[in-house]
């Protein structure tokens, strides 16, 4: 029994590999369905942040030498060395922490990106988690720093190089896994997961926008298209593509064999076949019956 | 036309105000922290989360609106998180740290702890020998630059002007101790951040540090100094190098755990010591500042060889004794 729910187990994972799906359910019993963020949106982000740490400092350097500059008073210089130092190891430091440990849990790359960072087994993301994950950063991206900056001839050029592809191997590590986490991501036990902000679209089966219309279609022109059709037609409503639009709508009448009123706008066709075809879908569905996209018939699936 | 109204369409309509509080609710919380609710939209959180988690479960089973799904998933995650968080308050995490969580995590390295001093001390046993038997060898320890003039081409005398600070060496201590403890801050975490890599390089790391100390103290031992150069380098020196040990000692334990998982998985083992090296590691760190203050500050303000010698062993004593005192296990 527990072979068999191992395996179970196992073919779940594979799957969630492939496309990049992680299951959490919740205390309650619900599946969230978190996607794993791309190496793309991870770049970004990162790229984004150092951006702003690099920039940050910039102007926080010229701010204190500017400051030096007006005072002269030597305790003062020195007090402003003191904050700089200060700040430039609290900034390397502890800029991921500070915004990974806010309830958001992203730094500000992150939530541009859509990201946020959550535990890899779905419970509280905690400090020393955050630690961790971000210490690492010290040998992910200082230490290739390192040995890019450095130089040197003959036998140090050699250990330099091999230097490089040892440390290169840490960074190109989320190549490698299932979860693309990064070594920091393995040592705290966490994901980067997208998070994007929703907003809540009207719905398209509205009155406003489907009826008016008063057309009706035939339960034999209902019965063209399946599930995947409707969200491929949700689509193309709520991206506003006149063009897309235009030529869907042809497609739907050619198809459905359309004989009523075609001087009506592509926009309100589609509108009121969206909303026709979605009550019949879901007409089924309340009756158990599914009908994934338009090959699907209705037989018994393997 | 009511007919035309789907059941779906019905059902986001009777649920959407509730959905849309909850999402203003976490749009407060997540931009200016639980601090700005009121108590009722405190304890509405939790109801709200548990309606919006099952109008995600039937929106599953009966709409096919798409946008309504993906808004429902986003929101419920926003709100998982949020509901099952941790939300203990800074004063209360901080106060944790210190009255248990820090001491247990070093506790728990013992081992690790004991491996990293070993090799720090074999290798400062090692250069110190080698140096005594021939000072060429002070250089191949320490670089150039480093010594700060402290080489074994210098005189006894100006090796033993090193040891104690004139008056113009009093200006800039603040700067002096905010080097300090940032550049060794640094060292340590690289040196944490380097266990991951299977131990080895932090071993050398460990290793190579014992040996520039080893080094140090042959050439003064040969000027007849060694007292003198102990003093100055134990009042801050017991604070860190027991930091940099303990830097060692959880990079160890984390390359160890991904190197022998034992019967948990590679990825559980390495999570679950990174988790308890990470807590050690921000430990670290303050024991780091303590020791700035002490090389800044104490070492240039207390010329007296013997004071030196009595603050080592005090902040020697105290920080063994609270790392190791026995304290109850996290309830």
């Amino acid at each position: 029994m527990t072979a068999v729910r191992d395996l179970a187990r196992r073919a779940r994972a594979q799957v969630a590999f492939a496309d990049g799906w992680r299951e959490l359910v919740t205390p309650e019993g619900v599946d969230l369905r978190l996607k794993v963020a791309a190496y793309a949106e991870r770049f970004a982000a990162f790229a984004i942040d150092a951006l702003i740490l690099v920039g940050g400092l910039v102007l926080f350097t010229i701010i204190a030498l500017l400051a030096g500059g007006a005072t002269r008073a030597a305790w003062m210089g020195e007090a402003l060395m003191v904050v700089w130092l200060l700040g430039l190891f609290l900034a390397r430091n502890f800029y991921f922490m500070w915004f990974e440990l806010r309830p958001r849990a992203a730094t500000p790359g992150k939530r541009l990106m859509g990201l946020r960072v959550v535990a890899a087994d779905g419970g509280r993301l905690t400090a020393d988690a955050v630690f961790a994950r971000n210490a690492m950063r010290e040998i992910e991206v200082f230490l290739p720093l390192m040995f890019l900056g450095a130089q040197g001839e003959g036998i140090d050029g050699a250990l330099i190089t091999l230097g490089a592809i040892w440390s290169g191997v840490f960074v190109v590590f989320p190549l490698f896994n299932r979860d693309r986490r990064r070594l920091g991501d393995l040592a705290a036990g966490t994901l980067v997961v997208k998070a994007p902000k929703k907003v809540l679209q009207p719905d398209l089966s509205d009155d406003r926008f489907a009826a008016g219309a008063g057309l009706t279609f035939t339960p034999g022109q209902l019965d063209v298209y399946g599930e995947k059709e409707l969200h491929v037609l949700e689509q193309v409503l709520r991206s506003g593509d006149r063009r897309a639009q235009a030529e869907v709508a042809v497609r739907i009448r050619e198809k459905i064999g359309w004989t009523g009123p075609t001087d009506l706008p592509d926009r309100t066709f589609l509108n009121a076949y969206y909303a026709a075809l979605r009550g019949r879908l879901e007409a089924g569905l309340l009756f158990g019956r599914r009908r994934r996209d338009k090959h699907d018939r209705g037989q018994a699936r393997p | 036309m009511a007919e035309l109204q789907l059941k779906s369409h019905r059902f986001r309509a009777e649920r959407e105000a509730d959905w849309r509080r909850l999402e203003r609710l976490l749009d407060k919380v997540e931009r200016r922290g639980v601090g700005a609710l009121g108590q009722d939209d405190l304890l509405a959180i939790p109801l709200l989360y548990r309606q919006a988690l099952s109008s995600l479960s039937v929106a599953r089973a009966i709409s096919l609106d798409q946008s309504l799904v993906a808004y429902l998933e986003g929101l419920c995650t926003r709100a998982y998180f949020f509901v099952y968080g941790a939300r203990t308050r800074l004063p209360e995490r901080l106060a944790n740290f210190f009255l248990r969580d820090w001491p247990l995590a070093i506790q728990a390295l013992w081992r690790e702890t004991l491996v990293s001093g070993l090799l720090m001390a074999l290798g400062a046993v090692v250069a110190f020998l080698l140096v005594q038997a021939d000072p060429d060898w002070f250089h191949g320890f320490i670089p150039g630059e480093m010594g700060q003039g402290r080489d074994p081409a210098a005189s006894t005398e100006a090796l033993r002007a090193t040891l104690y600070a004139t008056g113009k060496d009093q200006d800039g201590l603040g700067v002096f101790a905010t080097f300090l403890f940032t550049h060794n801050a640094q060292v340590a975490l690289f040196a944490f951040a380097l266990g991951f890599a299977l131990c080895l390089p932090t071993a050398g790391l460990m290793l190579y540090n014992g040996c520039m100390l080893g080094a140090f103290l042959a050439l003064f031992v040969s000027r007849g100094l060694g007292f003198e150069a102990g003093g100055w380098l134990m009042i801050h020196g017991v604070t860190e190098l027991f930091a940099v040990t303990l830097a060692g000692a959880a990079g160890f334990s984390i390359g160890w755990s991904v190197a022998f998982p034992g019967e948990r998985s590679r990825v559980d083992a390495a999570a679950e010591a990174g988790r308890r090296a990470a807590t050690a590691m921000a430990g670290v760190v303050v024991m780091l500042l303590v020791a700035g203050g002490l090389e800044g500050f104490g070492r240039q303000l207390v010329q007296d060889d013997r004071l030196r010698y009595a603050i080592a062993a005090a902040s020697g004593l105290l920080w063994l004794g609270y790392f190791y005192w026995p304290r109850r296990p996290a309830p």
